[in-house]
């Protein structure tokens, strides 16, 4: 699912000035159940948009058990609410959707969440291997999470623009300009050439692509021990990244520069996962549709985003509310949630399903969606996500390789500022 | 943990002697007399006492503890606060906040003065209109102001780049640099709080004394004059009160740097806009394992008000002889 919007952002600032105490926990049913006996309710708590209303409905017609879905619009707001669940002890959902981001900090305390592992039947092989791995807590032997879906990556891009500087426009040749991210920054270079502006974003979308398809240790190694200076998948990333400062809008993701710029065609690419073709045509609006259209990623694989479904320890059924989770990220509801919100399956049968295979996506000049990114999905190369990685990634990272890109320090000096903040922000 | 300083009423007088009682039966009344008082004043002392001394009390628990919002906590004594000492981070914070006060303070109050003069003429026609007018921004919601003034200060299609660029200065990335940074969140401050301030220091002119610049104008004194030697000395137990409430706003800054900063805690690539209040919030809320850390700048915060109000009520006291 989505990461941290700029709305999210801004509402969890706004959330945060009047951070009232308390007062809000919305309190399960207080008296405890018999043994065995089947709950009347169960609750689950998602953000953004998973796609389960028609699945929580025809759960409830299964089973007779009611269950209640607690929406969160936005991460930034669903972290807070969740940390006050877990810090009280009280108010927690039967079933919790845990963000990639998120459930690195949330899994170091593993005493929070029940394990799985004797709750529901043997899906390890049903799975995407690296997904289901992700799902269990550090040591290896408790399962905490089943898995929703997966961010995948591809390229958005303008076709107006494209060939108004004299590239290709069909995404199978604009694919072939860049198999490899010297390609696509020998594009950008054309691009800019001709029209004079920017061909990117900015270059922390580009490190982002590049971050996540070495498969290999980003900020932590798997001791769980901070190797931001020395990781070499992170030194790659920089490099890639910082290198094309000359084609950049300089437009960081959420700011109302980036936003402003999709109408404003600042820049002709994005990274897009699945769930970020919404956020593009959103503020691209109607008078773009059809300009926008959908290429593979240079390097060819990539990720962004993706969930899990927890039980929280505070969880008065935990049988029944794995059961319920169960359900919720097999093979036919994973493909149902898709064709209602997009998050993209992480169920390899889910991934083979005909209907998913086949969908297009009318606003970005039909591209098949379905199979652009399902192809991705395959290749997506496991990473180990240390327990503050968000925080390293957020704090020290990107707000370093900006301040190169703003011209506020040199390669050197961003490197410095990077490699020092990062032992700040990822001790835990 | 709340920070204003909210000192206790005097306590109360003690109830009269018993006179030897006219009636028996009379205990009732006898406890009457000697516990309502306490009753009648118990609400307040409940309300601070859960609000303000509890959560204050707590916080500083917390801060002498490595203390994990959802694990463990371990007892660790001052070492936080010894830390503090020695982290940059905090000082820059530090700096930045007294720099954001300094720059929305003072340029405020000296408008919100001059505003209150032209205010207080007594030939202003619509005088009401223009109090209420001035009043408007303060009930803005203040992250209505901060994501209304984040657009005006945008790099690429904002506003005062756009108004600048007419005069043919390059568009400034407001964020980018310590100064326009400052700058851009003093503005936001400055918009939404000097009208209140206006009317504040205009309720302490009012209370002047009108015979006093009837003798002035006699006197053949200038309006001039009659404002540095008539009102702005007899303004001053109103000026400190207005600075001490800047102060403590000053000192809390926290909504309008974030929301300026698209949500992010550190408050610019290099940290340059990061106030004591976000370096809180990344500490203590943001970073779920270093809450105890967070509640040590909590404390922090709360220790550098009360100094700076000590300054500001020793410095009136000096002027005031």
């Amino acid at each position: 699912m989505n990461l941290t919007t700029r709305r999210t952002r801004l509402a969890a600032g706004a959330l945060a000035a009047i951070t009232a105490v308390g007062g809000l926990a919305a309190c399960s049913s207080d008296d405890s159940p018999a043994e065995g006996e089947k709950p009347a309710k169960l609750v689950v708590d998602t953000f953004g948009e998973f796609g389960y209303d028609d699945l929580v409905k025809e759960y409830e017609q299964q089973t007779g058990i009611k269950v209640e879905l607690r929406k969160t619009a936005q991460l930034g707001d669903y972290r807070p609410k969740l940390v006050r669940y877990l810090a009280t002890g009280k108010g927690a959902a039967d079933v919790t959707a845990l963000e990639e981001g998120i459930l690195n900090e949330f899994k170091a305390n593993p005493g929070n969440w029940v394990d799985l592992t004797p709750l529901v039947a043997d899906h390890s092989k049903e799975y995407l291997p690296w997904k289901w791995e992700l799902g269990k807590a550090t040591d290896g032997n408790k399962l905490i999470g089943l898995p929703t879906d997966v961010g995948s990556l591809a390229v958005c891009y303008r076709k107006d623009l494209f060939q108004a500087a004299g590239l290709p426009t069909e995404r199978d040749e604009v694919a072939a300009l860049w198999p490899d991210w010297n390609g696509y920054h020998q594009a950008g270079q054309k691009y800019k050439q001709a029209t004079g502006k920017a061909f990117v974003d900015s270059i922390t979308a580009v490190s982002n692509g590049v971050l996540f398809q070495q498969g290999s240790d980003l900020f932590y190694d798997k001791e769980n021990n901070v190797i931001a200076d020395s990781s070499p998948a992170v030194r790659t990333a920089w490099d890639t990244a910082t290198s094309m400062v000359d084609i950049s809008a300089k437009a960081t993701t959420w700011s109302p520069e980036w936003f402003g710029g999709f109408k404003q065609g600042t820049f002709a690419t994005t990274f897009c996962p699945s769930w970020m073709l919404g956020i593009v045509q959103e503020n691209s609006g109607e008078e773009n549709k059809g300009k926008w259209d959908v290429a593979t990623v240079p390097g060819g694989g990539g990720n962004w985003g993706g969930s899990w479904l927890a039980v929280p320890e505070q969880s008065k059924y935990p049988a029944e509310a794995a059961k319920l989770a169960e359900f919720l990220t097999n093979a036919t509801s994973q493909v149902a949630a898709f064709k209602k919100s997009g998050p993209l399956p992480t169920n390899l049968e889910a991934l083979k399903n005909e209907d998913f295979l086949t969908y297009t996506n009318e606003y970005f000049s039909n591209a098949p969606t379905g199979k652009i990114f399902g192809e991705v999905v395959e290749k997506i190369q496991p990473v180990h996500l240390g327990p503050k990685h968000q925080a390293v990634k957020e704090n020290a990272y990107e707000p370093a390789m900006r301040a190169f890109e703003g011209g506020q320090a040199t390669k050197e000096k961003a490197w410095e500022q990077f490699t020092k903040d990062a032992v700040t922000q990822g001790a835990f | 943990m709340s920070l204003s300083a909210t000192t206790a009423p005097p306590s109360p007088a003690p109830p009269p002697p018993d006179t030897a009682p006219r009636r028996r039966g009379s205990l009732l009344n006898r406890l009457d007399i000697k516990y309502s008082p306490y009753l009648y004043i118990a609400p307040f002392f409940l309300i601070f006492g859960v609000f303000q001394l509890y959560p204050m009390t707590r916080t500083f628990w917390m801060s002498l503890h490595d203390w994990d919002m959802i694990g463990e906590h371990t007892f660790i004594g001052f070492d936080n606060y010894t830390a503090l000492i020695s982290d940059e981070y905090f000082w820059n914070a530090l700096v930045n906040t007294f720099g954001i006060f300094a720059l929305s303070t003072i340029p405020q109050l000296l408008l919100a003065l001059f505003l209150a003069n032209l205010l207080n003429r007594t030939m202003l026609r619509a005088k009401t209109f223009f109090r209420m007018a001035i009043f408007v921004p303060n009930v803005v919601s203040v992250a209505a102001v901060a994501i209304v003034f984040g657009m005006l200060f945008q790099r690429d299609f904002g506003l005062f780049n756009w108004l600048l660029s007419t005069v043919g200065v390059d568009p400034i990335d407001w964020r980018n640099q310590t100064w326009s940074s400052w700058t851009a969140i003093a503005t936001m401050v400055n918009w939404r709080w000097t009208g209140y301030n206006t009317l504040i220091l205009l309720a302490g002119m009012q209370a002047i004394p009108k015979d006093l610049y009837e003798a002035a104008a006699i006197d053949g004194a200038s309006q001039w004059r009659q404002f540095w030697r008539i009102t702005l000395p007899m303004l001053r137990p109103t000026f400190l009160f207005v600075v001490i409430l800047s102060t403590i706003g000053g000192m809390q800054l926290f909504t309008e740097p974030l929301l300026f900063a698209n949500g992010s805690v550190i408050g610019g690539n290099q940290r340059e806009f990061q106030t004591l209040a976000m370096y809180m919030f990344e500490k203590g809320i943001y970073n779920l394992s270093t809450a105890g850390y967070g509640a040590a700048v909590a404390w922090a915060i709360f220790m550098i008000i009360i100094l700076v109000s000590l300054v500001n009520f020793l410095l009136v006291r000096r002027s005031a002889k």
